[in-house]
């Protein structure tokens, strides 16, 4: 079962003296809920991800994940990252099941139970393979089955799927949310693709940078599957690139834009 | 029908071993030629040697005294107990400089700090050649045996160390953070990842230890110990005998070239990368 998430007044500096990355963040994520956090890059929206997954301690603030103080990682609240890092002395069963080891599983216990995982994401005739031999979509999906084989409350996805194919790309797009949602996964996924935004999550929320904050957010109500060619889905990714731009202030107008950042948050919350 | 069916069975299954047989031997065709040259130009030294007056009682280092001692001493059975003794010391050696080598190069190369602070007194340490230690070995150990293997240990354990640190500080900062984020301890972390990680570049550092223990053993073993095969050249220099001298040399070499391929299987056995 999903868990939810609070964020409570994160700010962030990487240095005493540095300029806070984040500033102010607050919000809460119900159980189950698909969220994407967009920006562009450098807003700092894979930090606060990190925080998430108690990778990265803020230096101001805290996340809770159903009510408990994330202080370290877990593999309750698992990450999926650009690269799927895989370790290329274990064959895909024994990556998938690592999760599992670390948990003190016994070896063929483990693999008992990754075994359907890795059918689930497609893999069944490759469970014994090297996994240099693989495809970055295949090698991706094995990632994704390592992080499921935990049985996490909460999946973190920061850009899984931007060095892939177009094709294997929105295979993953459509295929994430619908095991979410099947285990009721809390799942929050870091994009800067607006379209993948739209395609995976319920409600999005728009980051502004320098300082990083949510200045916007946006339900989406459109009915699963998603398609993206559908009328809805469109005039939910114009209203998105919409509130989008009012975030893109420049280096120039950043201050005084300020005041009309803040509005839309109010008008948002 | 029975018959003609085992026939061809058996053609079948030799005609693979025949081409395995044939390709094995081009394969070493090329080596082949290398050692003929070796013998050529040694046999070409002795024959120099033995016409020359002033030299030519030292006519036993040409190729044919040399192997008619060796085959004696194999036939003997003389040969076996100066390698004993000789593997045993480098191989308790390497033991000692891979149970200090493996966890001080896993530190150094983890921990920034640790590197920057034992850089420099590494180097220093490591350009000193290992028979220096030799007075002090001989101060500090009761018996010329440990001596000797504290002289390998000092021998092994640098390329080790600076092998290992390597392998450990090319390690994919990505793979750290995937098993820390899947729940990693630091035990599980050290077990599960840093160990394969690094095991070729450890591999490829014993290979090197194992090539300077094997050139120091036999300096080493020319003082205060009465058996091992540097003792054995020693020996042999004494009672004039240079064709069991040239024996003990060649002895020497095949014994260095196994252990040196020795090694290199382990790290194919080990190295996980695809080629």
């Amino acid at each position: 079962m999903g868990a939810s998430i609070s964020l409570d007044f994160i700010t962030h500096k990487f240095s005493a003296s540095a300029e806070p990355t984040l500033k102010d963040i607050e919000n809460r994520i119900e159980p189950g809920e698909l969220v994407a956090l967009i920006g562009r890059s450098g807003c700092g929206k894979s930090t606060l991800l990190h925080m998430m997954a108690g990778l990265l301690i803020p230096s101001d603030g805290c996340v809770r994940i159903n009510s408990h103080l994330v202080t370290k990682p877990s593999a309750k609240w698992n990450m999926m990252f650009q690269k799927a890092s895989l370790y290329p002395w274990m064959n895909v069963k024994e990556n998938a099941a690592l999760g599992l080891l670390f948990d003190g599983m016994p070896k063929a216990e483990a693999g008992e139970r990754v075994d359907a995982l890795l059918d689930m994401v497609g893999l069944h005739d490759k469970k014994d393979v090297n996994v240099q031999s693989l495809s970055g979509g295949q090698q991706q999906r094995v990632a994704l089955a390592r992080s499921l084989a935990t049985e996490p409350e909460v999946l973190l996805l920061d850009e899984p799927f931007s060095a892939l194919d177009a094709f294997t790309r929105t295979q993953l797009q459509e295929e994430v949310p619908n095991i979410c949602r099947e285990r009721g996964i809390t799942m929050v996924i870091v994009t800067h693709d607006i379209d993948e935004a739209i395609a995976m999550a319920d409600r999005v929320l728009i980051m502004s940078q320098n300082p990083g904050r949510i200045v916007g957010e946006l339900v989406v109500d459109l009915p699963w599957p998603r398609r993206h060619m559908d009328s809805g889905f469109q005039t939910m990714r114009d209203e998105l690139m919409q509130q989008f731009k009012g975030t893109d202030t420049g280096l120039a107008g950043r201050n005084a834009a300020d005041p009309d950042q803040s509005e839309i948050s109010q008008s948002a919350a | 029908m029975n018959t003609s069916n085992t026939q061809t069975m058996t053609v079948t299954s030799v005609m693979p071993n025949m081409s395995q047989v044939f390709g094995w031997l081009k394969s070493l065709q090329y080596p082949a030629m290398g050692i003929t040259g070796l013998l050529l130009l040694w046999w070409f030294g002795g024959f120099m040697i033995e016409n020359d007056p002033d030299l030519s009682a030292f006519a036993a280092f040409a190729p044919a005294p040399t192997f008619s001692a060796l085959v004696d001493l194999i036939a003997s059975g003389e040969v076996w107990q100066p390698i004993g003794s000789s593997l045993y010391r480098i191989l308790s050696g390497l033991v000692w400089g891979i149970a200090i080598g493996v966890p001080v190069g896993v530190t150094v190369g983890y921990f920034g700090l640790a590197l920057k602070v034992a850089n420099v007194p590494f180097q220093f340490l490591r350009m000193i050649s290992p028979l220096a230690w030799m007075p002090i070995a001989v101060l500090a150990f009761q018996s010329w045996d440990s001596a000797i293997i504290f002289l390998i240990v000092m021998a092994t354990v640098w390329p080790i160390i600076f092998s290992t640190a390597h392998g450990v500080r090319r390690i994919d900062p990505n793979w750290f953070k995937v098993a820390r984020n899947l729940g990693a301890s630091g035990f599980q972390m050290l077990r599960r990842i840093i160990l394969p990680a690094i095991m070729t570049d450890v591999m490829a550092g014993i290979r090197l230890a194992v090539g300077v223990a094997w050139v120091v053993l036999v300096p080493a073993e020319y003082l205060g110990v009465t058996s091992g095969l540097g003792y054995a050249i020693n020996d042999a220099r004494d009672t004039l005998s240079y064709d069991s001298l040239a024996a003990v040399v060649i002895v020497i070499g095949v014994i260095g070239y196994g252990l040196d391929t020795i090694c290199s299987v382990l790290i194919k056995r080990f190295n996980w990368h695809m080629e």
